[in-house]
């Protein structure tokens, strides 16, 4: 362990903005793009959910 | 064979009529190159240095602009389909329409390098090299440029797409043609970067073809 | 053996493919977690400062495996499309769908972090180099396959059509890193050499590798959802869909 502080850990011996706006960029993107995968998904399904709704309304009412 | 030298002459016969569109391209091609020297300065050690490259990319862009018009009128008078459906094989017609192309693509563009060549500068010997390099080098962007324009048939904002499809497939043909050039002016010999774009030109001639049937297979289902 | 192919074949249907795929997903979040805990953990405490790159270096730990998963999720990506060409499956063609936006996300993740490298150790955020000029040519390959794929309305077709220009792209990716490395020696000799790693640490190999593990069974997990996604919306008029939403 190199690290004497926390302090120390965050400035990253002068190196700050360029480690962490890599790990930053990479952490970000990679929570995004499941996020929005996941509303993709979402979406879908509710779509798929609404038009079998209305089906099962379509058929009662022809009964 | 007979097949592929039928459809090479009408197509030439079709652009002879429509002189226009071929016109376009080449002198795209002759303003483009002529606007450089007008954008960076007249110096004429820095043109020497920048001219294999700009007409090299000149080049690339002209190829380009006549790219979609090489299935698109077929496909929409269903001549290709007819193509498709003909006992000759596919691939030979393809080919056919891809010489056709070239030779009103990318022949004219050999021809006028050396003029424009001199505008930058070049002496005698890097002129020639210049023409062997795009001499070898057109016909390869013809035959890559065939698999995008059959991939991009019909699709909406096809022009554009095609240009992004086929842009980064040009680079090493960019590379190893103005590289020739430059390798020649800073006495290095060309010969190894002109080898390697023939080799490039084989390995197109066998490939391409076979890729562009196969889109244009799809394209047409 | 036969019994076991045809086992296989089942999963290539989009119907049986679907309730795999979400029942697999958990399980690549959780391995990615792990290795991605472990990765970061080696790369940030136990790895040494480098000698002469300072705690810069620590950067690699996400660059390296940005670089390779883009790469590699290409050749994936082009292997499912020539399977979906050659067997006419419609799984493989959804699966080089989902993979094009990771394998996209990743390249610009490497540029990104290679350019923030660059900046202290070279003095320039970009630099001609062959590696970094291959990624960008990379990244425009995948922009392209994602552009067609977008502009053609007939799945089937749009699929098909990926697949050449796939293909096209794999076998054109040497040629142009063959091609940029022989520009950038011709042009820069040299004056950039990024090989330069006599003393890379055994910590610092290992904490790669996990992030690179941690970064491969993330793809393989965002790319399981987004052809769930996919199966969906294309399936979206089969009855089986309709009772699989619930």
């Amino acid at each position: 362990m190199q690290w004497n502080s926390v302090g120390e850990f965050f400035v990253m011996g002068g190196y700050a903005f360029y480690v962490w706006g890599s790990f930053g960029a990479c952490l970000l993107l990679m929570v995004a793009e499941p996020l929005l995968v996941r509303h993709r998904l979402s979406e879908v399904r509710k779509s798929l959910f609404r038009e079998r709704i209305a089906d099962e309304l379509d058929l009662q009412q022809k009964s | 064979m007979n097949a592929l030298l039928a459809t090479v002459r009408r197509d030439l016969l079709l652009a002879l009529r429509r002189k226009s569109e071929v016109l376009t391209a080449v002198f795209f091609f002759v303003i483009v190159t002529s606007l450089f020297p007008l954008g960076i300065g007249p110096e004429p050690v820095l043109l020497k240095k920048i001219a294999p490259g700009i007409l090299w990319v000149a080049a690339l862009l002209a190829t380009l602009l006549g790219l979609p018009r090489l299935f698109a009128a077929d496909h929409v008078d269903g001549t290709l389909e007819q193509m498709a459906l003909s006992s000759s094989p596919l691939g030979l017609l393809v080919a056919g329409k891809i010489l056709a192309h070239w030779l009103l693509c990318g022949l004219p563009l050999v021809l006028l390098a050396p003029v424009l060549g001199l505008q930058f500068d070049l002496d005698a010997s890097a002129l020639g090299i210049l023409t062997l390099a795009l001499l070898l080098g057109t016909p390869l962007l013809s035959l890559i440029g065939a698999i995008g324009a059959a991939l991009t048939l019909g699709v909406r904002g096809g022009g554009v797409l095609l240009a992004l499809l086929v842009l980064p497939l040009y680079i090493p043909a960019l590379i190893f043609g103005a590289g020739a050039v430059e390798a020649h002016i800073a006495g290095l010999g060309a010969g190894g970067h002109l080898s390697l774009l023939a080799a490039m030109l084989a390995l197109a001639v066998f490939f391409a073809p076979w890729a562009t049937t196969a889109a244009l297979r799809i394209a047409l289902e | 053996m036969r019994q076991s192919i045809i086992q296989w074949f089942r999963f290539a249907s989009p119907q049986s493919f679907y309730p795999l795929a979400g029942r697999m997903i958990p399980w690549f979040w959780a391995a990615a977690a792990v290795f991605g805990i472990a990765g970061l953990w080696l790369s940030f405490f136990v790895a040494p400062t480098d000698a002469q790159q300072g705690e810069g270096y620590r950067i690699i730990f996400v660059h390296v495996p940005a670089s390779w998963m883009s790469m590699f999720i290409y050749l994936v990506m082009a292997f499912w499309a020539g399977l979906g060409l050659a067997l006419n499956t419609r799984v493989s063609g959804m699966m080089a769908q989902a993979l094009a936006p990771t394998g996209a996300l990743m390249a610009a993740l490497s540029l990104w972090t290679g350019a923030l490298w660059g900046k202290p150790m070279w003095g320039a955020w970009w630099v001609w180099d062959a590696r970094l000029t291959s990624e960008l040519i990379l990244f425009f390959l995948y922009l392209g396959f994602m552009a067609l794929q977008a502009a053609i309305d007939d799945p089937r077709r749009a699929d098909k059509a990926g697949a050449i220009l796939a293909l096209v792209g794999v076998i054109n990716i040497p040629i142009i890193y063959f091609s940029v490395k022989w520009w950038n020696t011709l042009h820069q000799g040299s004056t950039i050499n990024m090989n330069k790693a006599p003393s890379m640490a055994q910590t610092m190999l290992w904490g790669m590798l996990l992030m690179a593990l941690c970064f491969w069974m993330y793809s393989i997990a965002v790319a399981l959802m987004r052809v769930r996604a996919i199966i969906l919306e294309r399936e979206r008029h089969t009855e089986w869909v309709k009772h699989a939403v619930e």
